[in-house]
Order: structure tokens, then sequence, then C-alpha cells
């Protein structure tokens, strides 16, 4: 590790970052996050990704001083999370896919009046950038309406709104287009990349479940699965980490004879895409390493009753990198990540 | 930017969000305006009815005026965290560079104002439609006793948002477990001094009774039948505000750091 310049340090810096979680009923302990070490330089756009339950949010949360890490340390801004907790909050944002902040009764534009005062944001540049953000997240129409008559999908641009409102050095974006539409969800993107772009130095941890997002913004993504770092590379890097073989997109229809069950055809791993209704059939996806025979696997799925449609290769996407360093595809977890546990609380 | 200014600045921003929002509503006017003010009217009509003293009249209109503020305690403070938790935004309060006091602080300020214009609503009830009456009072007096009063209430209040939080979904059959008996125990429609010792104890407690008692005595003279004299119930009411301000700091401390090492208490689900 580099030792920092004090006067530059990088946006974040994690060494051994640890986070256990207490199981419930007396199940011991649930490890979250487990030696995660991670260095992220000012003016990043540093992606994040892993299934639920991987422990992104656990480290979002110890990053914004929400959780105490169980050993490791981590700095944001050159702050300890720990130690400088204050000096922290003072230079980072905070938005969380789903989260509902403000009062109803309160309009779009008074909310985040209320939220810039808690970070301080003198009234002269709370007005125009309150105005400008409104404009960004297209409530300009909404401005004076009240948070409880938004649809969720604007409320969620709300919140997106919220968390620059005090044009932070360090913003951590926690799925934040989640419920927004597509529409809605690139016009945030493009304000990501301006923001960033036209803002020397500022800085962005986003974790998402759209891998298109984490490809068209992030400069460099970590991918993350049960509390370790697999890897962490440009998208370019990580597509050399895979590369080799053939990616091939099958589209089979429905009566697959039990395959959907099976975690590989003739050796070859293999992952179910979302079926499509229309048409009966349902994606599977698989990366065929050099030597291996596509035949073997168009044999076994047909042994099985399945009917192939169409077959595509392509090149290697995120999708495939995630795939072969975690072993399932982001949309195969089953659990709501919920600080390294389970909706049950546990840990 | 100071500390100070930051703190401030938050402290203005809450109160702003609770006194904007509420006025949006206008139905505030019957539901905590008018209604409340039904039980401090039958009092007074009551004594009316059975000739006592007129004393006894001002007595029920000061007591139903503090009522007014105990209910905005226990529902606007006392379960704000545990409802703010619920929604999801207790943890961007946590996030926030400002101090979780000041938070609490535009909370109970907002809420005091509010809380102020509605009890305005009382008193002309009962000064200038049923024409009770008062003696001769000291204006400075008043003004201090009242002070010391909602600075102790609003501050166990604030005590209460910590502990109502750790104590999770009972935060809302605590709150109506607690109306009652403190409303009781602290003689808001008859002279505390009935209670005999327990008055004494409740008193040394909760604010609203000492604050009852000792507005009473600015108010009414020897016809407040007072618990103890006035001098030592603003002594109290002070040692009442530091105990209370300090309390809750440490709980909202020890709050925040429960959540940091169990992370169970920000996420609405945990």
């Amino acid at each position: 590790m580099t030792p920092d310049d004090p006067q530059n340090p990088p946006a974040v810096d994690v060494r051994g970052l640890t986070r256990n979680f207490r199981a419930a009923r007396g199940g011991g302990e649930v490890c979250a996050l487990g030696g995660v070490d991670v260095r992220i330089e000012r003016g990043e756009i540093f992606g994040l990704l892993g299934p639920n339950g991987a422990g992104k949010t656990t480290l979002i949360k110890i990053l914004t001083t929400l959780l105490f890490p169980t050993a490791g340390e981590a700095r944001v801004a050159g702050f300890d999370v720990i130690r400088d907790a204050g000096e922290v909050r003072r230079r980072i944002g905070l938005v969380s896919g789903g989260e509902s902040s403000g009062y109803g009764i309160l309009t779009v534009r008074e909310c985040l009046w209320m939220f810039s005062q808690f970070y301080g944001v003198p009234g002269k540049v709370a007005g125009p950038r309150i105005a400008g953000l409104i404009e960004t997240a297209g409530l300009a129409e909404q401005a004076r309406t009240r948070i409880n008559r938004l649809s969720t999908g604007q409320r969620q641009r709300m919140n997106f709104a919220r968390g620059f409102v005090s044009d932070p050095e360090v913003v951590f974006l926690d799925e934040p287009t989640l419920g927004m539409d597509v529409n809605a969800a690139r016009a945030m993107r493009e304000y990501v990349a301006r923001w960033v772009r036209e803002r020397p130095g500022r800085t962005v941890l986003l974790t998402t479940h759209t891998m298109h997002e984490a490809e068209e913004l992030c400069d460099r993504i970590a991918i993350i699965d049960h509390g370790r770092l697999l890897a962490c590379d440009s998208f370019a890097g990580l597509r050399r980490l895979v590369e080799g073989g053939q990616h091939v997109e099958l589209e089979v229809r429905a009566s697959d004879g039990g395959t959907r069950a099976l975690p590989s055809l003739a050796g070859v791993p293999i992952v179910w895409g979302a079926p499509h209704p229309e048409r009966g059939t349902r994606a599977l996806k698989f990366r065929l390493p050099s030597g291996g025979s596509l035949a073997d696997v168009l044999r076994e799925l047909e042994a099985r009753g399945a009917r192939i449609e169409a077959i595509a290769t392509r090149e290697t996407s995120l999708e495939d990198v995630f795939v072969a360093l975690v072993g399932r595809g982001l949309e195969e977890s089953d659990e709501r990540e919920d600080d390294g546990a389970g909706p049950t609380g546990a840990p | 930017m100071s500390t100070l200014a930051l703190n401030l600045r938050a402290t203005w921003g809450r109160t702003y969000g609770r006194l904007v929002g509420a006025f949006r509503e206008p139905t505030w006017l019957i539901t905590d305006a008018i209604l409340p003010n039904l039980g401090m009217l039958a009092f007074v009509m009551l004594y009316r009815a059975l000739g006592a003293p007129r004393s006894f009249e001002a007595l029920a209109v000061v007591g139903g005026l503090l009522a007014t503020y105990w209910i905005n305690v226990l529902w606007g403070m006392g379960a704000q965290f545990y409802w703010e938790k619920q929604s999801g935004q207790l943890q961007l309060y946590f996030v926030a560079p400002c101090s979780r006091m000041a938070i609490l602080s535009g909370m109970a300020l907002g809420g005091f104002l509010l809380t102020t214009a509605r009890s305005a609503f009382g008193l002309f009830l009962g000064f200038v439609v049923m024409g009770v009456r008062v003696e001769p009072f000291s204006l400075p007096a008043l003004l201090s006793v009242f002070a010391l009063t909602m600075v102790a209430l609003y501050a166990l209040g604030m005590v209460m948002a910590s502990l109502f939080l750790l104590w999770g979904r009972e935060a809302y059959h605590l709150s109506n477990a607690l109306y009652q008996p403190v409303q009781f125990l602290s003689g808001l429609y008859f002279p505390l001094r009935t209670l005999g010792p327990l008055g004494i104890v409740a008193a040394g407690i909760v604010p609203l009774g000492l604050g009852v008692d000792a507005l009473r005595q600015v108010l009414l003279g020897a016809g407040a039948h007072a618990l103890m004299p006035l001098r030592f119930e603003n002594a109290l009411l002070v040692v009442l505000c530091a105990v209370f301000l300090w309390l809750a700091r440490v709980a909202l401390a020890h709050l925040e750091s429960l959540a940091k090492r169990e992370g169970r208490l920000t996420q609405r689900w945990q």
C-alpha cells in the first residue's frame, strides 16, 4: 500500500476491514465483511457489485459512520470513520435505494432545504443548488408538491437529489436507481458522470444491481461476495480475467425437463435469465471454455426435452465476469441484504 | 462553518419542517386545539357548578394549558425517533454532520411553538369565553417559571425519544400508558397538594406537576393550594432541566453507539 499524500489523501482507504454480526437465536457469529482492502482515489466513480448479502451495504454503512467495524481501518477523505466521524460526515452524502426521506407533508423543495440545513449549507447557496437539483431530478413541476403525493419513482429522484444537496466530497450511492423508470435512471447516471467531471476531486462509490449501470459509469469496479473482494479493476481489466472461451446465449423453450435446477450442463456452469412470457422461452447463458464442446451442451439440453430456439455468441460482459468470479448471476440471489444478514435480522 | 453555526442551522431546519408542515393541515385546529381543551372546560364547569372557590377554575385552566404540552412531548418528541426509524429516515440523521441534539432541539422547538399556538386557544376559551379570573401577577415571574417548565418538559421528551426507540414497538403503548397516569400525578385539574407525599415524589420526577404548581402560585397566590414554596419549585425545575438535558445527551450517545455496534437501530427491519 502506497503511503498517502497528507495534502491529498484518497477518497476512501480501507484496510483489512472486517465486520461480524451476532447471529439471531444464539447462532454464533456471521462474517459480513472479511478483511476487505480497497483504495478509491479522488475523482473516481467506483462501482461495488455483489449479490445480496455480499457485504456491500455493510461496507457503505461503515464508511458512512453508521456502523463500527469489528477489525481493520477505514478512512474517508483522509479521516478515520471511528475517531473522526464528525469530519467524515461533513464530507459525505448518502443515497440508499428505496429509502423514504423527508416528511410527507413537506414539499420537495422544503424537504431538500431542511436537509441542506442539517449540513449547514447557507441559505444563499442552498436555494440555487436545490433549484438545480430539482431540475436535474426532473421534479421541476413537483417542486411545490407534497412528498406524500409523489410517485415512488419521483420520491426516489428526490432522495437522489438530497444526497447531493450538501455538494459532498464523496457520495455513497447504494442502489440509487431502485424504483426509478428507465429515463429517470438514465438522467441520474448522466448527472453523476457530469457531477464528477465538473468537480475535480469529487468521488462516487456506487453499488448497483444493474450491470450496465456499473459498466457505463464506473472507472473501476470491485466484485464482492461473502464479505470478500474477489476482484477490483477497470471493466477492461476485469474482462481480461475471464477472457478465453466463448460467451453463448441460448433461447430455450420453457418445457425444459428439469434443466432449470441444474447448475451446469456438460460440465459448463450455466446461468438462467428471465423468462420471455410471450414466446414461452427463457434465456440461458454460459461461457464455453477453450476446448469446450458447444455440441455437448446442446445435446444434453435436448436430451432433457428442452427445445433451443436461438443461439448467439458475444463479447465478454460485466455479467460474464461476475458469474465467472461469483459463480452465480446477480439476479439469482435470494435474500435482501441487511447488514450482511437476511431479512430475519440474523446476524 | 463552526459547529455552533451548523447546529443552529440544523435546529432551525428541523423546527421549520415541523412548523410549516403542521400549519398545512387545518384539521389540527379541531384535533389539536379544540378537542384537547374540552377536558379543561369540563373541570371549569364542574368547579363552577359545585360552587368551588373561583381559584379552582383558574387552576384547571393552567392544568389544561400544560396538558397540551404534555401531549406534544409524548407524541411529538417521545415517539418521534421511533417513527423516524420506521420511515427509514433515522439513518439520515445519524449520517448528517450536525449534532443529534440539534435535531432533537429543532423537534422540541417546533413542537413547542406549535403547541403554544394550540394552547392559546385554550387560554382564550378559559379566560375569555368562560370568564375565569386570576390574581394580579408578575409577568417576568410567570415567563421565567413557564420557560423553566418548558425546558425541563421538552428535555424529558428528548430523553424519551432515545428510550422509546430502544424499546421499539412498545413506544406506541408507552405513550398511551404514560399519558393518563402522569396527567393524574401532576395534578393537572386539581391541586397537586391533594396527592400528599405521592405528589411530592411525582413532582420530583416529572416536571409537569412542578410546573403546574409553580405557574398556579404565580397566577393565584394563596389560591393555588401549592405543594411547596415557589422558590423550591423553581430550584427543582432548574435541577430537572440540567438532569434531563444531560440524560438526553447520554441516552443519545448510548443509542448511537448501540446503533453502530449492533447495526439494528437505524433500519426499520432491524
